[in-house]
């Protein structure tokens, strides 16, 4: 079941080891992401491009803003 | 764009699958910590005083400009007890009748910015205006501390103002 979060879950799923997915392009990406946030584009994700991340631990995606 | 992706995660197998709806923008807004090749570029949060006295609303002004003298400014900060900024107290409304109340003197809902504000866009904008300091907020409105516009300019003399400067090119 998909859970919508705010900043202070946020930052308390960061603690329990969460993975953080930044879903905007590369070049967005680069420019700025949160610390520790991986990038896997919106239009990439896939079963290859998500192979490595763990399913044990909780995964969040994020974008701009409330788009 | 974050809701997709989630339920994409979601049908990929995933079974704890987050959304962070205010994304990235609400992340930087809050003044938190970033990666990345912009993320080293001069911000209001940078050059933000937090030690700006407070007072509520109620309060006496004989008794805020008492604790604001003693604190060396000349400005006090109106807000809740959740620390939401409600008001501005300084010159003529830090000076007047030791009796009248906060509400009645102070400048109502001061202009403020996010502490991601790049100083590249806001200093001009002050330098234009002739404005000294800005409150500095978090997205829902909870006071950061104010900038002065004196130590947003000195910081983008010594700091590169864009990325691209960063690159030389």
């Amino acid at each position: 079941m998909l859970t919508t979060i705010q900043l202070d879950k946020l930052q308390e799923l960061i603690k329990q080891a969460a993975i953080l997915v930044d879903v905007l392009p590369a070049d967005e990406y680069t420019r700025e992401h949160l610390p520790g946030a991986i990038n896997i584009p919106l239009k990439t994700l896939n079963h290859a491009t998500t192979a490595m991340l763990p399913s044990d631990r909780p995964i969040i995606a994020y974008c701009h803003d409330f788009q | 764009m974050s809701a997709r992706a989630a339920w994409r995660l979601e049908t990929l197998g995933f079974t704890r699958v987050y959304r962070y709806r205010p994304g990235k923008a609400n992340w930087l807004a809050n003044g938190l910590p970033s990666e990345g090749t912009q993320a080293n570029v001069p911000r209001a949060g940078q050059v933000t005083r937090a030690d700006v006295p407070t007072c509520r609303l109620g309060e006496r002004i004989g008794d805020v400009r008492q604790r604001v003298t003693a604190t060396g400014w000349d400005m006090c900060l109106v807000v809740t007890d959740d620390n939401v900024v409600l008001g501005r107290l300084r010159g003529k409304a830090l000076q007047a009748e030791p009796t009248a109340r906060v509400d009645d003197v102070m400048e109502e809902g001061p202009t403020t910015i996010r502490p991601d504000t790049l100083l590249a866009d806001i200093v001009p904008s002050m330098q234009q205006r002739h404005v000294e300091s800005i409150v500095v907020t978090t997205p829902d409105g909870r006071l950061i501390g104010v900038m002065f516009r004196q130590a947003a300019e000195a910081r983008l003399t010594t700091s590169p103002a864009t990325p691209e400067d960063t690159n030389g090119s």
